[in-house]
């Protein structure tokens, strides 16, 4: 059984508008200091093989054809 | 009389509009075929409708666009038949890949719900034949994810091959969209996708016809359909 962790963000340049509205409302709350707030996705995708390999090709499969829209988002994967 | 198709997914609610205007326009109600079905009958134009597919979960329109019914769809388009998106239509073809770039959050975080104007930006397609170049149109949008991306190469790709159909008029680009793109059409000419809804401006009692001639040319019968 495998465990994985993956994460979908937008990519650098692409215009992030909800990031940009967490950014304000840090502010707001009076935290100091916030450069910039980027918002993404997490997926925890549990793996019922014992073929290390084979999950890590699966991931990626996942992550090219449903997970991230690549034209847009970067995508990272963590067995963990 | 034309006929149409129009494909539904679970969540989709402009269905009716769409399946009216196509009815009252081709002179026959659309066949209507369900996401999960695999094969499509012939048509002169396959429709996806508005609404938010799967409630947009993951990203809007990406979950039908892996849907049974899609391979078909494709087959369909790598034809040459006429396939037209509105709105999660659009966004579903995007997300298929039978069109370029990619529809994000709007720029202002809100839900758009109003008339803006759109701009004829090539008027030789077969969808906007009935149009001329630079025409200005009323057109209402409704959608939250509605910003059009494209990387800078496909970009310049789509503009220089004529692919941008519909540009929202200066000043009233509702959404962030790059180049004020309001709806592409693919290489090949026959996968026109747009945000703007022209079926809810077909009859005077909308209080406009602007979007009328859309449907009159993409539902002008083909005679020998290529798939």
């Amino acid at each position: 059984m495998f465990k994985a962790r993956i994460t979908v963000t937008l990519k650098n340049g692409v215009l992030d508008p909800q990031g940009k509205a967490i950014e304000k409302s840090l502010d707001a709350l009076g935290f100091e200091g916030v450069g910039s707030v980027r918002q993404g996705k997490v997926f925890d995708v549990e793996l019922d093989t014992k073929d290390g390999l084979k999950a890590a090709r699966d991931l990626e499969a996942m992550c090219e054809k449903l997970l991230a829209n690549t034209v847009i988002e970067d995508y990272d994967v963590d067995i963990l | 009389m034309t006929t149409s198709a129009v494909i539904l997914f679970p969540g989709l609610n402009r269905d009716r509009d769409m399946i009216a205007a196509l009815t009252k326009i081709s002179g026959k109600a659309p066949a209507i075929v369900w996401h999960t079905e695999t094969a499509l009958p012939q048509a002169d134009l396959y429709v996806i409708p508005g609404g938010f597919s799967y409630g947009d979960y993951l990203r809007a329109g990406a979950i039908a666009a892996r849907s049974p019914v899609m391979p078909a769809l494709r087959e369909k388009a790598a034809a040459g038949n006429r396939i037209l998106g509105v709105c999660n239509g659009f966004q579903i073809l995007t997300e298929s890949g039978l069109l370029p770039g990619a529809l994000m959050r709007n720029a202002g975080l809100h839900f758009v719900c109003r008339e803006v104007k759109l701009e004829v930006a090539n008027a030789e397609t077969v969808f906007t034949r009935g149009y001329a170049k630079g025409q200005i149109l009323r057109c209402p949008v409704a959608h939250h994810d509605g910003n059009y991306f494209a990387g800078r190469k496909t970009l310049q790709k789509i503009e220089e091959n004529g692919q941008v159909a519909f540009r929202y008029a200066e000043g009233t680009n509702p959404n962030g969209s790059l180049n004020d793109i309001a709806g592409i059409i693919s290489e090949q000419g026959n996968v026109l996708g747009m945000m703007p809804h022209p079926e809810n401006l077909i009859e005077p009692a909308h209080g406009g016809v602007d979007g009328r001639a859309l449907f009159e040319a993409a539902l002008t019968r083909i005679e020998q359909n290529a798939a």
